[in-house]
């Protein structure tokens, strides 16, 4: 008979709505929504042929009915708010602008934004509902010639970058969520590293859903020219609503010669209560495309929230010698599902990609890891290595492992390992022994089993998803 | 110290120990010996708290409060220890950073300030003299690839930094070879005063020639039949179980037939 009782979600202290005054257009999509959100924009002429491109792609396109491993009701596309922005003067001469509002919602959500309380050595790029609301260390950025700003606003400012590489990455027609988004984005955060340019601090977006009828559809543009560096860091959480929400944003990023990008993401977006009522839809897709020879993308990912979480951060290792990683802990408890993953392209010569998955599940959650080694016939060399790692606590979870492989290259290596094991009582006992509380000794096994993931995170990053960890399956002995 | 009454325990409905009384006072060594499956693990995890071990009469004071009614966590932090006859693995969790963490629970236990990782490592070191522990093995994940003795020796050093009030030693002597052996009982020795109790878990007299104890016990079919002072180990390791086996089966017929 075994102690580890299925462990209860502590409650979701984000739960929060700021009241606030914002700025809707009618619920439903059309073209007039499209033009109405690029009108309210005040956005070019192309912004709005590349919306209405992508809307026009959509509507032929399906809605991916069957996943094998995910099952919920249709989304009514219709029944959505495309827009939602709390109301606010136009152009923010600076912090003090902000609506104080907005300040103290995240400063609750951990994000202090005026200036006397920013966090140190990491500039934010704060997003709510449909908009940027402020964007710290703009202008010490700016002096190393690094662009870190809203995406709106870079469509005014840069637009000549934003027409290069907007949807070069993943194509207006990549699939229904994607096209979706390209149609009705409205906002998330551009950043440009110049040639030679190592960002001298860490760039962070923080994403806030608040208006319960809204979804929420960002674009984050992430360009590394030749011989730069850049980390990159996005946070996300949600009120409770008993209705589900869809989340479908999409990331591009792109890494020319030599340039590395390091892209981190905590998500912890309102996952549902226990029953699985509520909660966030989040369907992404993140795509780097290594470029130039000897590039690098990085995608580490940590994600606790969502009631059905669908992503597979993925690289396009074009450049000889490139090298494309994933690093990935993903934790579902009570009525969550996540089908995620990642998709490593192997087209240039001798790249190189390496994979470590932690799947955690807990109460009767679902937790697939699905993932896409494809190495192409010009891919001389190129080699891959798989991790794949599930953790299960209690029996009425599931966890699965769908590696796919396809190698049209004799010289390629590629290697695989998947393990699937549980905390054992002898475990918890163990460590209860030596004076450890049952609950750290659940989080104590639970960050060892993580370790190898956490150790790519930032360091402010690691101690707070191992915090989250620790949150999410506080619980209980029986 | 320690003060066992008529304790019956089962484990899957299997009932182990059938009514074990013991004492044990500060500053003195017990060893508990016995054939395999006589119950002596059995004995040591539920003084620990194992929680598939059920306890279906009698009782356990330590330090003259009721040892049963507390969690696994609290009795440690009360000074119970147990080295285990097989200590698991936690991969990914450093030894050290384990080490720490259960030492800082027992000096917020005693309302004592918590150690930083700088200061434990001193801490860790001195300890570590005591078994002669590798300090490489402190950066290897817990027990994670430790040899049979590695492990034992992680064991005492645990005991080493808790400084328990009670070590319950589950066959530590098990899988040493006799260098080792020596290193263990003599960092046992070490950590040996008048304040504190160490009951030994045994089959073999070997260990008891290192580790010399006060009183010597046999548990058989979960009770102990028969109890003395250090020679009755050697009269053990002569005459091996059965005659303790044939006088206990005559005076308890019950248990034959259980
Ligand atoms: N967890 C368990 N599940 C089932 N049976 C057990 C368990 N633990 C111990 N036993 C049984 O209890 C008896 C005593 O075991 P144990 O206490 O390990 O003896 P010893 O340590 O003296 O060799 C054995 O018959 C053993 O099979
Ligand atoms: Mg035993």
């Amino acid at each position: 008979m075994s102690s580890i009782e299925l462990l209860t979600n502590k409650e979701y202290k984000y739960g929060f709505v700021t009241d606030i005054e914002s700025d809707m257009i009618p619920r439903g999509l059309s073209e007039e929504t499209i033009r109405l959100i690029s009108e309210k924009k005040n956005e070019p002429e192309f912004m709005l042929d590349f919306r209405l491109k992508a809307y026009r792609n959509w509507l032929k396109m399906e809605e991916p009915q069957r996943w094998p491993n995910i099952t919920y009701p249709k989304v009514d596309y219709q029944d959505i708010i495309y827009y939602s922005a709390p109301k606010q003067k136009p152009t923010l001469a600076s912090m003090d602008e902000v609506d104080p509002e907005l300040i103290k919602t995240f400063e609750k959500l951990g994000i202090p934004l005026t200036e006397q309380k920013q966090l140190a050595n990491v500039a934010v790029d704060a997003v709510f509902d449909s908009v940027s609301v402020a964007t710290t260390y703009k202008e010490k950025l700016k002096k190393h010639g690094v662009i870190f700003c809203s995406f709106s606003e870079a469509v005014h400012e840069y637009p000549e970058l934003i027409k290069k590489y907007l949807g070069t990455v993943v194509p207006t027609n990549d699939n229904y969520f994607a096209a979706l988004n390209s149609a009705v984005f409205t906002d998330g955060s551009f950043v440009f590293i110049p040639k030679g340019v190592r960002c001298p601090m860490e760039l962070s977006t923080y994403f806030r859903i608040n208006n319960s009828e809204s979804g929420q559809f960002e674009r984050t543009l992430i360009i590394a020219e030749e011989n730069s560096h850049v980390s990159y860091l996005e946070g996300c959480t949600a009120p409770k609503f008993d209705k589900n929400q869809l989340h479908a944003a999409v990331v591009e990023l792109v890494a020319l010669d030599d340039a590395e990008i390091k892209y981190s993401t905590v998500q912890n977006w309102y996952a549902g209560d226990e029953e699985g009522k509520g909660g966030i839809y989040n369907f992404v897709t993140k795509r780097g495309a290594c470029r130039g020879r000897n590039s690098k993308i990085s995608w580490t990912q940590v994600e606790t929230g969502s009631a059905i979480t669908w992503k597979y951060p993925s690289c396009i290792l074009q450049g000889d010698n490139s090298i494309g990683e994933f690093y990935s802990v993903a934790l579902t408890n009570h009525a969550q599902q996540a089908d995620t993953g990642t998709k490593m392209i192997h087209i240039g010569k001798n790249t190189r990609s390496n994979i470590v998955s932690k799947g955690i599940s807990a109460g009767k959650s679902n937790n697939s890891y699905r993932g896409l080694v494809k190495v192409l016939a010009g891919a001389e060399g190129a080699r891959n290595y798989t991790q794949c790692d599930s953790l299960l606590i209690g029996d009425k979870c599931g966890a699965n492992t769908f590696p796919y492989i396809e190698v049209s290259n004799n010289t390629a290596k590629v290697e695989h390992e998947a393990t699937t094991s549980r905390i054992s009582e002898e475990q918890l006992f163990y460590l209860r022994q030596r004076g450890i509380s049952q609950e750290d000794a659940v989080s104590l096994i639970i960050n060892g089993f993580c370790k190898d993931v956490f150790r790519e995170l930032p360091m402010e990053f690691a101690v707070e998803a191992q915090r989250l960890l620790g949150m999410k399956l506080e619980g209980s002995v029986g | 110290m320690l003060e066992i009454r008529d304790l019956h325990a089962r484990v899957e409905g299997k009932d182990i120990l059938r009514g074990v009384s013991l004492t044990v006072k500060r500053g003195e060594v017990h060893a508990i010996m016995g054939p395999n499956g006589s119950g002596k693990s059995t004995l040591a995890k539920v003084l620990a708290g194992h929680p598939s071990y059920e306890v279906t009469s009698g009782e356990v004071l330590f330090d003259g409060k009721n040892l049963l009614e507390l969690e696994p966590d609290e009795r440690a932090r009360g000074g119970v220890f147990l080295a285990f006859q097989y200590p698991v693995e936690i991969p990914g969790v450093s030894n050290a950073q384990f080490l720490r963490l259960a030492y800082n629970e027992k000096r917020k236990h005693l309302g004592e300030e918590e150690l930083d990782p700088l200061e434990f490592k001193d801490l860790l070191k001195e300890r570590a003299q005591i078994v002669e522990m590798d300090a490489g093995l402190m950066s290897r994940s817990v027990n994670e690839g430790f040899s049979g003795g590695e492990k034992k020796r992680n064991e005492i050093l645990q005991m080493a930094v808790l400084e328990p009030k009670l070590a319950v030693l589950d066959e530590t002597d098990s899988g040493l070879d006799i260098d080792a052996l020596r290193i263990v009982s003599e960092g046992v020795n070490k950590l040996r005063h008048a304040d504190n109790a160490i009951v030994l878990v045994t089959h073999y007299q070997r260990l008891l020639n290192y580790i010399v104890p006060d009183y010597v016990h046999v548990l058989y079919k979960g009770r102990i039949v028969r109890s003395g002072g250090k020679e009755l180990a050697l009269a053990l390791e002569e005459k091996g179980y059965d005659w303790i086996k044939d006088e206990a089966e005559e005076s308890q017929p019950s248990a034959a037939s259980a």
